[in-house]
């Protein structure tokens, strides 16, 4: 019994803690890419938040006097058609973007992780309906499908993000499902139904907890997809309706005017793509960070 | 095959009544069949029958593939028998529901082989220990968080060790946990499958001590499932040998140990090292040729007689069945006298 009195030196489990979750946080400060891209991201939330405050016009106010202004330092990005402010009708335009890719993903994870772990966990019959269901909404390409979903439900932006919302339920069923049937085998797993644990606490005490790391990746990768998706939608005029803000909006009014004023279209263009990838290179660097095989433990 | 077992008297007085106490653990020929992939089927267990009486510890060896795990899985119901049963306490519990199961569990348990992966990496050691406490109802507020410590005392770990990971600690320190969580309901009967075999061998010495320390104290009954004769030796009372999905051989562990009668019982001691130089390097070794058969297709007559060295023609065609010998031993070969004369496979 020599080794029964030796333990390791003392630490304070708060601390140990502590560090586990503060190394994971250096490492994805190390990773440029995804702090860039959770700056960008970052600036986008708060823009959406505190629209009214940073923008230094209203969005929807007309200045017939002074249409299609070049950039200047009176309108940093220039005015429309009807001399609406650029730059506070693309931050009121983020708000639309924001709330459509945070709601949109929300709504995709309360359906579909359920779904998923249901699937994974009874396997037979639960598994064969979730997953032909998933099968066939995967048959569609992803924008069709929502395009498709908010033809039928109508336009607004309540119903676009509904429509992209559940264009998204296939994919987080598949993930969730997936981690589910590799979980469902693990030893731990085992451990907890030996403890005398029900299917709820295997479910949301041991497999569902161990499967944050690939669905907080999935949500990275569903946020920017929602906001292109708002984007395409408001852009067919599914969407948001004008004149209230949105990105894909003002793509859509920039057609007309593409000769004599692209800063119409190029600025919102830019800030979508800023967007997008924003959420993108977010998400691979919490993929790496939350990867313990790849990760720095 | 399924000649019961006469229970053999608990080791120490429980403090219970004089009434006769069901054995903690009585399986009756258990099988596990597999549906194989391109039709068939997998005999992993093939009529396995064991009885463990109160605070008694059997050894079950057999190599890898033998289907002794999958015996250890099915008695705890982590995996399902196709045949046979299994009476915990005498309770069958081979068809119960796992609903109906789940207050029982509290009387077995089971710790697992490798302890990196059977510790839920999100918890936190105290967590881990108080969830059969927690699911029991065995304590609830401060309480718990007493017992914890308590547990994490008896298994060498400190306090302090109840808020950490399981990837902060040691192999050897989560092995700990894992018997720590087995014992926190007190139960009657803990499997054990293969707990040191996945352990630095220097610590496996002292996982070993501490299950046997702990095993006198609480007087559980145990399956200790592994392939390290030196294991079993030191913690069984009871050891059965296990080849290819059925029992070839089961005695005392003393009885065994001084004279095996399966010719594949005295392979296997012949091929555990002994720990002097001298004499191990003198000493007469059963080299078994060939690998374990598929259980799959297992062979016509005796399972071993493709890789027993002794084997004649009534092995290749009859089975023999697991017989009793004097001395409370049983054994299935058709060499071995009733009067427990055994051929000897080194000569």
């Amino acid at each position: 019994m020599t080794t029964a009195t030796q333990t390791l030196p003392t630490a304070p489990g708060a601390t140990a803690r502590k560090r586990a979750t503060g190394g994971r946080l250096r490492a994805l400060r190390r990773n440029r890419l995804a702090l860039t891209g959770g700056v960008i991201a970052a600036v986008f939330v708060l823009a959406a938040l505190l629209a009214p405050l940073i923008a230094p016009y209203d969005p929807a106010q007309p200045d017939f006097g002074n249409v299609l202004a070049e950039p200047s330092w009176a309108h940093w990005l220039g005015t429309d058609d009807l001399g609406r402010d650029q730059l506070s009708r693309i931050v009121y335009g983020s708000r639309a973007s924001m709330q459509v890719g945070l709601v949109a993903v929300v709504l995709a994870f309360v359906i579909g992780v359920p779904l998923g772990l249901l699937a994974g966990y009874y396997g037979r019959l639960t598994d064969s309906v979730v997953s032909r269901l998933t099968d066939t909404m995967l048959a569609f390409p992803f924008l069709v499908l929502a395009v498709g979903l908010a033809a039928i439900l109508g336009p607004s932006l309540t119903n676009a993000t509904i429509a992209i919302g559940i264009s998204q339920i296939p994919a987080v069923i598949r993930i969730t499902r997936a981690e589910t049937l590799r979980l469902k085998h693990v030893d731990y797993v085992g451990a907890a139904v030996v403890n005398g644990g029900g299917d709820t606490t295997v479910l949301f005490r041991h497999i569902l907890p161990n499967a944050t790391s690939a669905l907080i990746v999935q949500a990275t990768v569903g946020i920017p997809a929602a906001i292109i998706g708002e984007a395409l939608l408001s852009f067919l005029g599914l969407g948001v309706q004008p004149p209230a803000p949105s990105l894909g909006v003002m793509l859509s009014g920039a057609q007309s005017f593409l000769a004599p004023a692209p800063w119409l279209a190029v600025f919102p263009g830019l800030a979508i793509v800023a967007a997008t990838l924003a959420f993108n290179l977010l998400g691979d660097g919490l993929r790496d960070v939350l990867d313990p095989r790849g990760g720095t433990r | 095959m399924t000649t019961p077992q006469t229970v053999p008297a608990p080791r120490e007085s429980d403090g219970t009544s004089s009434h006769p106490q069901p054995p903690v653990l009585r399986i009756d020929a258990l099988e596990r069949h597999f549906a194989a992939s391109g039709g068939g089927t997998v005999r992993a267990v093939d009529g396995v029958s064991i009885t463990i009486g109160r605070g008694e510890v059997v050894g079950l060896v057999g190599e890898s593939g033998s289907g002794k795990s999958t015996v250890g899985r099915c008695v705890v119901r982590l995996d399902e028998p196709t045949g046979g049963t299994v009476h915990i306490n005498g309770t069958d519990v081979t068809h119960l529901s796992r609903r109906t199961l789940r207050p029982l569990r509290k009387d077995f348990h089971l710790v697992f082989q490798d302890p990196s992966s059977s510790l839920d990496p999100r918890m936190t050691i105290g967590q881990i220990i108080a969830e059969p406490i927690r699911l029991h109802r065995q304590a609830r507020g401060e309480a718990v968080r007493t017992r914890v410590e308590q547990l994490l005392g008896q298994v060498g770990l400190r306090p302090e060790h109840a808020d950490r990971h399981p990837h902060e600690l040691s192999g050897g320190q989560r092995q700990r946990i894992s018997i720590a969580r087995a014992l926190s309901c007190d139960p009657d009967l803990v499997v054990a499958d293969e707990p040191t075999s996945a352990l630095d061998v220097s610590v496996q010495a002292s996982v070993l001590n501490l299950l046997a320390d702990l095993q006198r104290d609480r007087g559980f009954g145990c399956l200790f499932i592994t392939h390290d004769l030196a294991a079993v030796e030191y913690l069984a009372d009871r050891i059965a040998v296990m080849y290819l999905g059925q029992i070839v051989e089961q005695a005392p562990t003393a009885e065994l140990f001084a004279a095996p009668k399966h010719p594949y019982t005295q392979a296997l001691l012949s091929a555990a090292p002994v720990p002097d130089p001298v004499e191990q390097r003198s000493r007469e070794r059963i080299v078994l040729h060939g690998e374990l058969p598929s259980p799959l297709d297992p062979p016509p007559g005796c399972r071993f007689h493709t890789r027993c060295p002794l084997a004649t023609e009534r092995c290749r065609t009859e089975v023999p069945v697991l017989r009793e010998l004097p001395g409370g031993r049983q054994v299935s070969c058709h060499l071995v006298g009733d009067d427990g004369t055994a051929p000897d496979a080194a000569a």
